[in-house]
This record gives structure tokens, sequence and C-alpha cells, in this order.
């Protein structure tokens, strides 16, 4: 039975279920709702829930098994005298599975006989010719064990498909019975109800998390494949970045510190240009506008924050470079030998962390209480003094944990410093020439034919590993600020 | 009913506000009608009245806080020692120097205890040398009645005291940048009975030096902290006078209905 059909089905079980369900209930307490525990609509939740959610688990965990199992089994079957030299097992299972859809198509197309297909004792080349003809693709000729591991492949499927089919609507079925003979004018539905209610959000959160724990477990192993394959102690204290563009050579320098220089350098530029600007808007915006200006000024601040970074990069290469190049490059002071530096990307990644800086800082500013501003007025203090002295003491934790996010948005930047900074890896003090950053380098590393197997390609985990590590110790430590510096107001 | 006495007293002392037929909007509300009112010097005037009846906004008008509302506007005259502080000469700033606020909430700043009572001084540049300023902040303690509890960790956190200790930090505060008068927006309504009996303790004590304006709900305090009662009732000035009087003996209806508990 098709997936959609079978979905479809469960869920009409399901709703059967509620509809039977409030009526038993009903039914059960004399049709006076009143001496139910309930609702008689909880009663009939109760049996939809019994019946679609374990159906729709089996069937979720089904897809997921069968494709593994069958694949395994098939393997098996394959003898490794027919695994060629050049080829491998893996080439020869897609051959298998590409033969199995043929055959598919072409019995669904009905130019072979369920029976033909798989027919055992069949000839093989009759068979590879005939799915010709029916115009499926066909790479090679078919060898016999091939067609007989595709034969086998498809009949694992269908039957599979089948017993799932069964399997789940059974369950739906003894589900939705099960729910029904629970239906008792004491029993508690609407507990029960609220109870898979919790449940399913209680999944909703862990899917966000397991996520996560994915991501991170996948770096994890890849990263400790890439140290197996390239001592740890080079690629932490390398002042080299060279990878060897073969991927086969095995005389690449990767050494980390390169290209942690050009990140660190390059957010402290942008910091730089973003902190002063940022937060100086958010005292001009939440102390001295009047309320027209700000209407209109936070929101066009924030538009900043909507501009894809890619943009962003243009506007560095396009813009900010060339109007550098005129006055530090060659016809001006001569300090610069081309637009991509790290100066044109931290100025650019410091206008696009503007808005960070300030809005944050903004929404902190302003919850700090107006009694503060109110005391330090009544002293006769000027408004300025005020921000000086008693506003901004209170909002520091808050703004110092704005700018650590700040900090790992600089951190974690990648388009700006590909098309801004250049992509040349490099220790230099000189911020008007080019450099890069881990960012960049991961997407260099993994663009282009790599092979997933050289330490080429997988240091690109260890720097993805490196970059969390730090971006999320970041994020611990604004936390950290935050929460240990908060002064507590109501 | 006229008294020999209480005009002799009266005489003795000198008007340090004089407020002559103010009025204040906010928007389109007039919150404050035809206000006249003469505060004196070394006494403690207090402002009475059901919520919203415009006492604490008249307060604010007394040094100029209600500039930083936007669609506040007041008209009519304040004088503080026969000078106009709503003339264009008046720099705000400076009167409220002059014009100390004690504010309903404690709000110390997040600042230690003695930076938050050396924040007047050094702001207005009272100070010549360290020690200078340890002796204001000293003083200022010590008029606040805080300067026993306080004097060994004067560089704890102001927000760590206790609530009362707040209240008595903030008028510490406003006390040590020597002001004339000192106004108390319902200064111990946050307060447990113990810490509003050593703030109104305080109070009497402050009025040796300072003219005080208190703002407040509680009648019992009026009578036991003041010696003029002011009575507001919606935005007018409905009595004004010795606070014994008001209390014994209120001339208007609406005085003697809100005293004795029928309205408010």
């Amino acid at each position: 039975m098709p997936l959609f059909w079978l979905i479809l089905a469960v869920l009409g079980l399901a709703s059967v279920g509620y509809v039977l369900g409030r009526r038993r209930a009903l039914q059960s307490a004399g049709g006076d709702s009143r001496k139910l525990h309930s609702l008689p609509s909880y009663y009939g939740f109760n049996a939809a829930l019994k019946s679609a959610v374990p159906a729709l688990l089996l069937l979720v965990v089904w897809l997921l098994a069968q494709p593994l199992i069958v694949n395994n089994t098939v393997s098996e079957l394959i003898p490794d005298s027919a695994v060629p030299e050049s080829s491998s097992r893996g080439l020869i299972m897609a051959e298998v599975r590409r033969a199995a859809e043929g055959l598919e198509n072409a019995v669904a197309a009905g130019l072979m006989t369920e029976e033909f297909a798989g027919n055992a004792g069949a000839d093989v080349e009759e068979i590879s010719q005939r799915l010709k003809d029916a115009g499926q693709i066909v790479t090679s000729e078919i060898t016999q064990p091939v067609m007989r591991a595709a034969q086998h492949y498809r009949a694992m499927n269908t039957t599979g498909g089948r017993m799932m089919s069964v399997a789940v609507l059974l369950l739906a079925l003894v589900g939705c019975l099960w729910g029904l003979r629970e239906v008792a004018p004491a029993f508690r539905a609407r507990n029960v109800v609220e109870n898979g209610i919790r449940a399913l959000l209680i999944a909703a959160a862990s899917i966000a998390i397991l996520t996560t724990i994915g991501i991170l477990l996948s770096l994890v192993f890849n990263t400790i494949e890439f140290f197996r394959l390239y001592p740890a102690w080079d690629f932490f204290t390398g002042l080299n970045w060279a990878p060897s563009f073969s991927g086969r050579g095995g005389s690449s320098d990767l050494g980390v510190i390169p290209l942690l220089w050009g990140t660190f350098y390059i957010s402290i530029v942008a910091l730089a240009v973003a902190v002063p600007i940022g937060l100086f808007s958010a005292i001009y915006l939440s102390e001295y506008a009047s309320k027209p200006v700000r209407a209109v000024a936070k929101p066009m601040l924030e538009v900043l924050a909507g501009i894809p970074t890619i943009v962003y990069g243009l506007f560095a290469l396009l813009t900010v470079g060339p109007l550098l190049m005129k006055v530090f490059g060659s016809d001006g002071l001569g300090w610069m030998q081309a637009g991509t530096a790290v100066m044109t990307a931290g100025l650019v990644m410091g206008i696009m962390l503007i808005p960070f800086v300030s809005s944050l800082s903004d929404d902190i500013i302003n919850a700090v209480p107006q009694t503060l501003r109110d005391g330090s007025y009544g002293l006769g203090a000027t408004r300025s003094e005020t921000i000086r002295q008693v506003v901004l003491p209170a909002a520091l934790p808050g703004i110092v944990g704005a700018i650590l996010l700040a900090a790992s948005r600089a951190i974690g930047e990648t388009m700006i410093v590909v098309l801004g900074a250049g992509a040349a890896a490099r220790l230099s003090l000189n911020p008007f020439e080019a450099m890069t950053t881990v960012t960049a380098k991961i997407v260099s590393q993994l663009t282009g034919d790599a092979d997933f197997a050289s330490p080429e390609a997988l240091v690109a985990f260890a720097l993805g590993m490196t970059l969390f590590v730090i971006t999320l110790g970041l994020n611990i430590l604004a936390l950290y600020i935050v929460r240990k510096y908060r002064e507590q107001y109501e | 009913m006229y008294d020999t006495t209480s005009e002799k007293d009266v005489d003795q002392k000198t008007i340090k506000f004089s407020a002559r037929k103010v009025q204040v909007f906010y928007g389109d509300t007039h919150a404050i009608k035809d206000v006249d009112v003469d505060i004196e010097d070394k006494t403690v005037t207090a402002f009475i009245g059901p919520s919203g009846c415009g006492k604490s906004t008249f307060l604010r008008c007394l040094n100029r806080m209600n500039d930083t509302i936007d669609i506040c506007r007041i008209e009519g005259d304040i004088r503080l020692d026969g000078e106009d502080i709503y003339d264009r000469r008046v720099d705000p700033v400076q009167l409220r120097a002059k014009v100390g606020m004690v504010f309903q909430k404690p709000n110390p700043f997040p600042k230690s205890i003695y930076d938050n009572v050396a924040y007047g001084p050094r702001i207005h540049g009272l100070a010549r040398s360290k020690a200078d300023l340890d002796q204001i902040v000293e003083r200022a303690l010590r008029r606040g009645a805080l300067w026993d509890e306080v004097k060994d960790r004067l560089h704890a956190p102001g927000t760590g005291l206790s609530g009362g200790q707040q209240q008595r930090l903030c008028i510490a505060r406003a006390v040590a940048t020597e002001p004339e008068v000192l106004l108390m927006d319902e200064p111990c309504s946050a307060l447990d009975p113990i810490a509003t009996a050593q703030v109104e303790e305080l109070i009497a004590e402050l009025r040796r030096d300072y003219s005080v304006v208190i703002v407040t709900h509680s009648m019992q305090q009026a009578a036991r902290v003041s010696q003029k009662t002011a009575f507001f009732h919606l935005g007018n000035l409905v009595e004004f006078g010795e606070t014994g009087n008001i209390f014994t003996n209120p001339e208007d209806k609406r005085t003697e209905s809100y005293i004795t508990g029928r309205i408010g």
C-alpha cells in the first residue's frame, strides 16, 4: 500500500476512534455528560491518540530500518568475486538498486509480467534487453549476481512494504479498540489526553536537542578521524597553512594558528567599528531620541540586520575595498596591495554588527528603571552625567553580553571574509594585508572535488570543531557575565 | 479660629517657595488647577489627598522634574526665594541641586554606599580633596541616621542594604548636595513600620536645617511629622494651613470627609 494511503488510513482509523469514543462515552453515562469524569470529546481524543500515535511511530521506525536491513542482506548475497577490481561494493550495490528500480518501473508500465521479473531462472541477457526496450536505463550489462541481487532486493522490499502496511494498520486498530475499551464514566480521559499532549511537546523539544547532539557528534567523530591522519600537535601549533591541492600529496601543512589569527584580527576590527557606533546609537535612541524619531530610526537600524551577508560581501568587494585602495593603496599611502584586506572585511563586518550591538543594548538600557534616572536628575545631574554614571553602569553587564554575542557572530562570519579579506592564510600585523579566517577555509577545503577521506578535507571538521568550542565558550562567558552582574530590578 | 502664637510663629519664618495660580497639563488632562501655596523654611509641609489628586505632580513642579516628561506643560508662577524657577535663565539642573528629592521607592544607584552618597558632591564639585569628600559623605550618612550601620562597609553595594536602609541612603544622598529644600514623594510607602519610624524621626531632624515637603498617603504620618498640611482633591488645593487645624477643625467639607475616611 503506498505510504500516502497508509497514513491516510491510520488517520481515518483515528477519526473513527474519536467519533466512536465520544459516542460510547455518552452512552455509558446514559446521555448525561455531567456523569462523566471528562468532557465526551476527551474520550474521543483518547481513542484517537492511542490509535494514531503508536502506529505512526512504528511507521517511521520501519521506514528507517527497512532499507538498512534489506541493504545488508542483499549485500551479503553478492560474492566477493562479483566485485571487480576497479570497483567497490558500494558501487555494485548502487547498480543493484538501479536494476531493481528498472524492474519495478518495467512491471508498472506493463512491459514485463510480475512472474518474469521475479523469475530467478530467467536469462540475464533477456531481462537486460527487455529493460532497455522498456526505456529503463541500465548502465552496463547486468551480470548474473547483480540481477539475482536486484530480484532479491525487489522481493524483500515488496514483502517488507506489505508487512509494514499490515503491522501499522493492525497497531492502529488495536490502539483504537484499546482506547474504546477504556471508556467508562470513571475513566480520567482528560488527564490521559493531557499526558499525551505533554509527551508530544517533549518530543518536539527533544528533536531540537537531539539534532544539536547529532551535529556535535558528527563533528567530533570526523575530527577524531582527522587527528588519526594528521598530528593534533601540528594542527594546533602549526604556523603555516598550506594544504596540497592534489589531496593525495600528504605533504600539507595544516596549522590552524594563521587562520585563528585572521579570524581574531578581523573580528577585532569589526568590533572596534561596531561597538562604539552601536553603543552610541543605542544611547541616542533610548535616552535622547523623541518617540517619533525612535519609531522610525530603530526599525531602520534593524533593517541592517536583515541584509544577507553575501550582499555585505559585495559591498566590501565593490565599494569599500576600492575606496580604501584610493586612500591606502599605491596611489595614496602605499600600504595596501589589493582591495581585499583585513581592513575591508573588518569595516564591513563592523557595519553588519551595528544593529546587533545597538538593538540589544537599546533594550538593555531601556530596562534600567526610570526611578534610577529620576534619582540622578533629582540630585541635579545632567542627562549625560546620568547616562555615564548611572545608566551605563547599571546596563553594563547586559551590554558586555551583547558585545560578546556580536563577537561570536563576527567569528562565525564567512561570506564577507571570502569576498572582502582574500584567501591567503597569513600571520601578519598589517591590517591592509589580505588574510583569511577559519570559516572561509572550511568552505574552500570542502568545495571542489575533495576526497572526503583525505586530511585536506577532514581538516574542515577539526576547524569547525575549534570554532564551535570558541564560540560556545564566548556564549557561555556572555551568559555568565549577564547572570552574575545583573542588578535585580522589579 | 485665630491664634496669636501661631501667627507669630509664621511671621518668624521666611517663605521658601511661593506658588501662584499654578496649572499643570498632561496633554489634554488638566492635572493641577489654580494652586496657590507658600512653603516655609525650616518647616515640614505635608501634601495629602486621594490618589491621582495631583499632589505628587505639584511636588515635581517644585524642582522641575516634570521637565523630563514631554507632554507635561506648566503655567503660573513658582518662586524660590523670590526667583521664578521657570524663568528662562534658570538652569533646571542647578535648581535640582538646590531642591533635593527623595522618591517613593528607594532607588540607590548600582554603586557602593560611598559612591551613592558622593555622587552629588562629585557632580557639583563640592569637595576639594578626597579627605573633604570623605567628610561630606560621613556627615551626610550621619544626618541620614545610617552612619553607624554602614561605616564598616562603605564600599559594599548600596543595593545590598535593606529597604529602610536604602531609603535612608537615598535621603543621605539627597542631603549630601546641601540642598535648601528637600522634596519627599511618599518616602515611606515601601517601608515597614519600624523603618517608617526611623525615616520619620529623620524628617523631624532634617527640619532644623531644611524646608521639607512630603507627599504622603498616611494621614497619621502627616499629623506626626508636619507643621503645615495641604489637602489636594481632583487637582485643586482644597485647604492649606496648620496641621493641627486641618486635622481637628477643617474648614472645607471635603477635607473633613477625607480625614474622617468618608472619601479617598
